[in-house]
């Protein structure tokens, strides 16, 4: 059976110092609630919005990115609706003259590259946030926190084109690291990025889930609700229009209203705002743009020669990116690369830790250090990974954890010093060795084992010993 | 009523103290019922300051009242409604900034018709307000307060706003001179919004140079307001041989026209005259009446009890919270214009009505665009007749309809004057000068040839 869905996401441009119509500081979250409002965010009658020039530019910028054409002229409009979070009864919002049409995201899937398209892109205010005492079930009043309201938001609506729950988590994903690149976004604040999803299959009527608020919550609830779905069509239902709410908890979807319920949100003009010319910003915003993941990707294959799957590793986040091409000045980039995809990310993901924590951990001179020890030979491929996971759990200085714990290698030729002496001071060893008693060699290596701590590498030992041995003869 | 120049002779006799303090005693008597809030302390206080040498500014020891949606920090603001009866705002709107700034005692707040709904001030949670020129009747609205405080001396300035005409026909009911500004002169930051692009914020005087003065304080930049055309006004009033246009569709009762064309007879001694058509009025009050009760169902949307305004101990769920509320806090006008302005923004009615009424809009616009291609001025009777008597005009339509001549001007963001220009039976009839875009002056200029030449 054909699977449709389509998403909205809702973007808060949480990079940015202020809310999107007055001057109220953005960094709220972790803050006593109500502290950053003022009579515009609480709705006070005769406060009155003025555009946050900063967020039309970080708009227009992820328009740009997304390859979407950007309206001349856009416009505010209020949609109206009556809810408790919400303090002036209408959240502004754009209609239809939004910031741009179309765009599309090139997502990775199983069958190979797939261009996402998008239907449009607006701008609006985020509402306060509903909050209980104890869970919502048994609080005895909501409060309500306005720090949120008034934050701006981006609605990024697609085009019914993703086939799976897992497409839609990869589009996500996709798109999260793109705004990332752009510095507009930060995934990790909470309430970040929040999804409706659009599901319907063939046959059926659409249904949409609302609010959804991780990533794993979109793919889950699509999951349920495709599962949910074909149980009715097999029992010969028929699937109504509706909308619904995805219980995180118990990872099911639960009837909130149906297509006769549905809101009439009365769009009309905002008439506190003058519409605004995009023109007079995109020129700037243009030359701004950063370098995209796709156009670094490319650039370190050609840069640095490296494979195609390093590449598009390193590029999954731009700090990860940023890191490699400072070792890379140092060290060697393949090995570099290999060490930073392989190595550091497989522990990082172990850890569940973010790049820039693991960056915290462990800086990009920290690895040039480390990695020098070892192309000199002074340390071994495991001693390296001791010490980047000792850096990531308890920290301390490179060299300091090398020394501590004994990982530095002993050179070459003191190796063969040592071996030469275990054959010097053992002649009772050689003279079995040499009488054909061949385990004999593993006292001498013992010796050198001995001497070196433990340091030495047995096998190396016993091949240099036999050499000397033979040579001897 | 008492000009700022007479006023000022006062201060010049006597105490600041004194004089003010007279006002006060008369605005508390409440005889019209101008006021909902008389701001005693505060205006005492100022009249002590400027008796003790603190007389910077252009209004310095001026009373101005200011009407009751106009944001007041520290002084409960109630747009007349018991919604808002005990909501004190944290914040002064622009204009009173501007009044503190230039040194004015502002003695009050006055009654309007709730959230300006209405033509009367009948609306009002706090009571009629009458006329001083005929208790029996009505001082007009929705600024009613502000115009019966001027006509009844107890102040010497008001603050009015007018969305359909709200300045202007008080102003005609009571015999005294109002000013809606160009849209965007006056920023409307501060202002309990009620038609977002149909108001302003003007001045209410007894005099020409009073409604200058005043409007020279109010106007100005302001980017706490998007629509604030970023403009400051310098009162310079412009006095020529004006080139001055009469609307045809533009009519009043019998009574009112008789005084109306006499005025016409009389200014043609200094203005050429001549009649106008501008075609589009007809269409012109549903138009507006569309638009402001659209905005207005949004605008009123915020009252729902939770942060501010009228509330209630608890209830089982929001949306029985929310409606409570609003059942108990609206009064019927208020109530009905939400209701016809939700259905007017409704899916299905969109097209037919807001988008209609914003094609008649356009209309209107090029009118008289076409109309100052011609004319300097236009003029009209402000109100189609004199003041009703109170609980007169029973059905809301009827209420609309007197709104005939004044709802164009806002729907072209026109400044526009009304100002005495006789009585019938002792009821003053005013006239409306209407100027083009920021022509504040030419209007002005005109309205002092018509004061001087004592028409
Ligand atoms: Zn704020």
């Amino acid at each position: 059976m054909d699977v449709v869905i389509g998403l909205e996401v809702h973007v808060q441009l949480n990079r940015l110092k202020t809310k999107l119509f007055c001057s109220c500081p953005l960094d709220y979250h972790g803050r006593e609630p109500n502290t950053h409002v003022c009579p515009v965010c609480l709705g006070l009658p005769g406060a009155m919005p003025v555009i946050n020039r900063e967020a039309v530019r970080s708009a227009i910028k992820v328009a740009l990115a997304l390859n979407a054409e950007i309206n001349p002229v856009m416009r505010f409009d209020r949609k109206n609706y009556f809810y408790p979070d919400l303090p002036k009864g209408f959240q502004i919002s754009q209609y239809d003259m939004p910031l741009a049409w179309g765009g599309y995201v090139t997502i990775e899937t199983e069958s190979g590259e797939k261009r996402v398209t998008l239907k449009r892109i607006h701008m609006e205010e985020d509402p306060g946030k509903l909050s209980y005492k104890g869970s919502i079930t048994t609080a005895k009043y909501s409060l309500i926190d306005y720090n949120r309201s008034g934050a701006p938001l981006l609605e990024i609506v697609t085009e019914p084109v993703l086939r799976s729950p897992k497409e839609a988590r990869t589009f996500l994903n996709t798109l999260r690291i793109i705004l990332e690149y752009l510095d507009v976004f930060d995934g990790d604040l909470e309430g970040a990025m929040r999804v409706d999803a659009n599901i319907s299959i063939a046959g059926g009527g659409r249904v949409e889930i609302k609010n959804i608020s991780s990533f794993k919550g979109v793919e889950r609830a699509l999951a349920y609700e495709i599962t949910r779905q074909k149980n009715l069509m097999r029992r010969g239902r028929k699937i109504e229009r509706e909308t619904r709410h995805f219980d995180e908890a118990n990872s099911i979807t639960v009837s909130l209203r149906s297509k006769e319920e549905e809101q009439d949100y009365r769009y009309f003009p905002e008439p506190d705002l003058v519409p605004i010319y995009t023109s007079e910003f995109v020129d700037d915003v243009k030359d701004a743009l950063p370098e995209m993941p796709w156009e670094k990707r490319e650039r370190l294959i050609k840069q640095y020669s490296l494979s195609l799957e390093k590449a598009k590793i390193l590029v999954l986040d731009p700090k990860m990116a940023d890191y490699f091409e400072r070792v890379a000045k140092e060290i060697d980039p393949r090995v570099a690369a290999s060490w930073i995809v392989d190595v550091l990310r497989g522990e990082l993901n172990y850890r569940d830790m973010s790049f820039s924590e693991g960056e915290r951990r462990l800086n990009s001179d920290e690895l040039v250090e480390l990695l020098t020890y070892f192309l000199k030979g002074r340390i071994t491929e495991k001693g390296v990974v001791e010490v980047i996971r000792t850096k990531l759990d308890h920290g301390g200085s490179v060299e300091e954890i090398i020394q501590s714990k004994g990982l530095f290698s002993i050179p070459q030729d003191e190796i063969d010093r040592l071996c030469r002496e275990a054959i010097e001071k053992n002649p009772k060893a050689v003279e079995d060795y040499r009488a054909g008693k061949k385990q004999a060699a593993n006292f001498l290596v013992g010796y050198v084992m001995k001497m070196t701590e433990g340091r030495a590498d047995p096998g190396e030992t016993a091949r240099k010993i036999r050499e000397i041995l033979e040579e001897i003869s | 009523m008492i000009t700022v120049r007479e006023w000022k002779e006062r201060l010049n006799e006597g105490k600041a103290y004194d004089a003010v303090a007279e006002l006060i005693e008369r605005a508390k008597r409440n005889r019209y019922n101008s006021f909902i809030t008389v701001t005693e302390e505060i205006a005492l206080k100022q009249a002590e300051e400027y008796d003790r040498g603190n007389r910077e500014g252009k209004l310095a020891g001026i009373p101005v009242a200011v009407k009751d949606n106009i944001s007041t920090e520290g002084v409960r603001t109630t747009c007349a409604s018991r919604m808002l009866e005990n909501y004190i705002p944290p914040f002064d709107a622009h204009v009173v900034e501007r009044l503190k700034q230039e040194g004015a005692i502002i003695i009050g707040k006055t009654n309007m018709d709730e959230f300006g709904m209405g033509t009367t001030t009948e609306t009002s949670y706090f009571g009629v307000v009458k006329n001083p020129k005929d208790e029996e009747r009505v001082a007009g609205g929705s600024s009613g307060g502000s115009a019966s405080a001027i006509a009844g001396n107890e102040t010497v300035l008001a603050l009015g706003t007018d969305t359909g005409g709200s300045i202007r026909c008080p102003s005609s009911f009571t015999g005294v001179y109002g000013l809606k500004p160009t849209y965007g002169l006056v920023s409307r930051y501060g202002l309990v919004a009620y038609a977002n692009s149909l108001e302003q914020i003007g001045p209410m005087a007894s005099a020409i140079d009073d409604l200058g003065l005043l409007l020279e304080v109010i106007a100005g930049k302001d980017e706490r307001d998007s629509t604030n055309a970023g403009k400051s006004f310098h009162y310079s009033p412009v006095e020529k041989k004006f080139r001055i246009g009469v609307i045809k569709e533009m009519r009043a009762d019998e009574r009112v026209m008789e005084v109306f064309d006499e005025f016409t007879r009389s200014i043609s001694k200094f203005a050429e005259v001549e009649e106008v058509s501008l075609p589009s009025l007809s269409y012109a009050l549903p138009a507006y009446y569309v638009i402001a009760m659209s905005e207005a169902s949004s605008n009123l949307a915020r009252y729902d009890g939770v942060r501010y305004g009228h509330s209630l101990e608890s209830l089982d769920s929001w949306t029985n919270y929310f409606s409570r509320v609003r059942k108990e806090g609206f009064g019927k006008e208020v109530k009905r214009r939400i209701m016809m302005g939700s259905y007017a923004l409704s899916a299905g009615y969109f097209g037919k009505y807001y988008l209609k009424a914003l094609k008649v809009r356009t209309l209107v616009v090029q009118d008289f665009m076409r109309a100052f291609e011609r004319f300097d001025l236009l003029i009209s009777p402000t109100m189609p007749s004199t003041a009703f008597r109170i609980g007169e005009l029973a059905d809301p339509v009827t209420m609309y309809m007197a709104d005939i001549n004044t709802t164009p001007i806002n729907l072209a963001g026109l400044p526009a004057l009304s100002m005495p220009a006789g009585e019938v039976n002792g009821l003053p009839v005013g006239v409306q000068v209407i100027g083009n875009h920021f022509e504040e002056n030419k209007i002005l200029g005109f309205g002092r040839m018509v004061e001087r030449n004592e028409v």
